[in-house]
This record gives structure tokens, sequence and C-alpha cells, in this order.
């Protein structure tokens, strides 16, 4: 649900960043983080374990520029993805503008990746959205491991409707940027049809 | 699903109700939030806090709180509180809409905070109202073949924000 401040001449945008447990959501938006202009960024939040991993989410707000006038604000968000905190999981999806899928390419995290997509999905309907129509990106991620899933195996399996896919390496910023842009230029182009 | 449109004349008035709000509670900071995490509007000692982050964690709290309202087979639990050793936060929901954050310290109390907030949500539910009408009225507009000024936005536009 996008937000149209015609006061203050904002748009603002909800993008979440989903997947399987120690995917690598979080590193995309630390990624993020460190590479934004410092001006451009708030706070990056992260609500974590003591052992880092994400407990409820982490929040990244980013100023990406001006559009028609009007400032374009994109809040990042990412979901703890271990399978038990589902109840977290639902609740930051909930006016959510643009998804990010973070596919894990190892072998054996394949049977999570799937698992995760059809939770995204289910998730999704609760909030009467529809994976089909929403703002969609598959990343797959951790692509230098050589444990790694060939890519095209990894589509065919986890493509959903021919939403833009990226290779990454999360940590050095491969296909990071690529992501987000695309994610973005989804949810902008959809404001066109509003 | 519906955006949250908000104009520059509703906008006025819910920074006139908020600061009219911190002025009677004696409140440090009033603040508006949608339940989605956007800040909405604010009025008091902004200076020293990060608003954009305080808005996303109020929201998630409130998240949060309303999944165990549900467990439990509530509705809402439509105030929070939080006691500090010298702030404190008092959150409430307006028209199940959006959210109400209250900051105060010693020179406010509870009771107060709570009596003012009562009659500041009343008005801002009129004005939430009227802004819903207006969004419904400008989706008819769209129907009627007025355009959004969106609508022209254009692949170069969105390319030039990722412009390094």
């Amino acid at each position: 649900m996008t937000f149209i401040n015609y006061a203050a001449r904002e748009i603002n945008c909800k993008i979440v960043y989903y997947g399987p447990g120690l995917c690598g959501k979080t590193t995309n938006l630390q990624y993020i983080y460190d590479r934004t202009n410092p001006a451009a960024k708030g706070k990056l939040i992260s609500l974590a374990t003591e052992t880092d991993r994400t407990l409820f989410f982490d929040f990244l707000p980013l100023d990406l520029g001006t559009v028609r006038g009007f400032k374009t604000r994109f809040h990042l968000y990412t979901v703890p993805g271990q399978v038990f905190y589902d109840a977290s999981r639902k609740l930051i999806l909930k006016g959510v503008d643009g998804v990010v899928f973070v596919a894990d390419s190892q072998e054996a995290r394949m049977d999570a990746n799937v698992e995760s997509l059809q939770n995204l999905e289910k998730n999704l309907h609760e909030h009467g959205f529809d994976l089909a129509t929403i703002p969609y990106v598959l990343q797959l991620n951790k692509r230098d491991l050589p444990t790694a899933v060939a890519a095209d195996e990894m589509y065919r399996q986890l493509n959903f409707k021919g939403e833009p896919t990226f290779e990454a390496t999360a940590p050095t910023g491969v296909g990071v940027f690529d992501t987000l842009k695309a994610v973005a230029k989804q949810v902008l182009m959809e404001l066109r049809k509003k | 699903m519906t955006d949250f449109v908000l104009f520059d004349e509703e906008f006025q008035q819910i920074k006139e109700v908020i600061g009219r709000l911190k002025a009677d509670a004696q409140a440090k900071v009033v603040f508006i939030v949608d339940k989605n995490g956007q800040q909405i509007a604010a009025q008091g000692d902004l200076e020293s806090l990060d608003t954009t982050s305080l808005a996303s964690l109020t929201a998630g709290n409130v998240a949060a709180t309303d999944g165990l309202a549900k467990l439990i087979g509530e509705k809402e639990f439509p105030v929070l509180f939080h006691e500090g050793e010298k702030d404190n936060v008092y959150i409430s929901i307006v028209g199940q809409r959006v959210i109400l954050v209250i900051i105060f310290d010693e020179r406010a109390s509870l009771g107060l905070v709570r009596l003012r907030v009562r009659k500041a949500t009343q008005d801002l539910e009129r004005i939430f109202d009227a802004i819903q009408r207006k969004v419904e009225e400008e989706k008819e507009r769209r129907h009627e073949g007025v355009d959004s000024p969106f609508a022209e936005i254009t692949d170069e536009d969105i390319d030039s924000l990722f412009r390094e």
C-alpha cells in the first residue's frame, strides 16, 4: 500500500525481503546500507537475537530521489526466515508494495526455498495480495558457494511467473542493487496504473 | 488495495490537532503513524529523535500486539503504554487505521494524557474519514478519465533514480 503524501510531496513504498533462514536477506540490507550515501539513508534497525538471527525484522529507509516532483522513499524490511517465526513474518507483509524472494543456492537448501516460497504465497493471500500480480523479484543468492545448484535448475524450480531473476553474492554486493532496482521499478510502474 | 493518500488540507488539520494535544497533555512529542509504519505527521521536539525508525518500530510493536490480541481472542489492544525512568510512551489506535503516539515525561500524568487523547482521537477520526472520502472521490474521477499525477512516469524517470 503506497503512501502518497501530497503535503510533503513524497511517495513512500514498502519492500519486503523474504526467504528461508540464513539465505542472506539481512546481508542484502546491510550491503545496501553500507553502499548508500549517508544523506539518502536512515538507520538500519535490526531486531535480532543474541546470535544475530533476525527475530522480528530489519528495517532500512532509503531515499531514491525525485520522480515527477515527488521524493521517492523506500522502506526495506526483511522477515525472520526461520520456519517457527511465521506469525511475525505474516505481520511484516502488511501493506507491502513489492517483494524480493532471496533463495539460497546451496543444494541442501532447495527444499527450504520451496517451502518458504509456498509460505510467502500463502501469507500474501492472507493480506489480500496475490504473488501473481504483486511487484516481485527473485534473487538466487550465494552463487559463490561450491555447492550452488545450477542457476537454470533453480530458475526452473523457483521462478513463479517469469519475474526478473538475479544471481547474487550478497556479502560482496553482486546482484544486490540490480535486485533492488528491479523491484523498485515495478513498484513505481504500478503507481502509473493507479 | 487502496493506497493511503495525504492531502495538504488534511495534513494541516492533523498537525493542528496533534499540536493542540501536545500542549494540552504537556507532552514532549506527539506523532501519527500509519499501521504500515509510515510517519504521517509529528509535533514537538523532534530534533533529537529518529522519527522514521520510531514510526517503523511503533508499527511493528502495534502489529505484534495485535497478533497477540487475536491469539487470545481479543479484537485488538487499543492502548499500549511503556513506562520508562524519565520518559513514557503512550500508544493508541485511532479508528483502527492509524496510530497515535505520545511521548511524555514527569510534567504530565498518564491520566491527563489519556483524557486529552480521547478528545483528540475524535477529531482525528473525523479527519481520516474525510481523507477516506476524498480518496474514494479521486478514484471515481479516475474512472471518468482524469489521470493520476503518476500516470506519466516514464521508464526514463525511473532509470534516472538509479544512475550513479
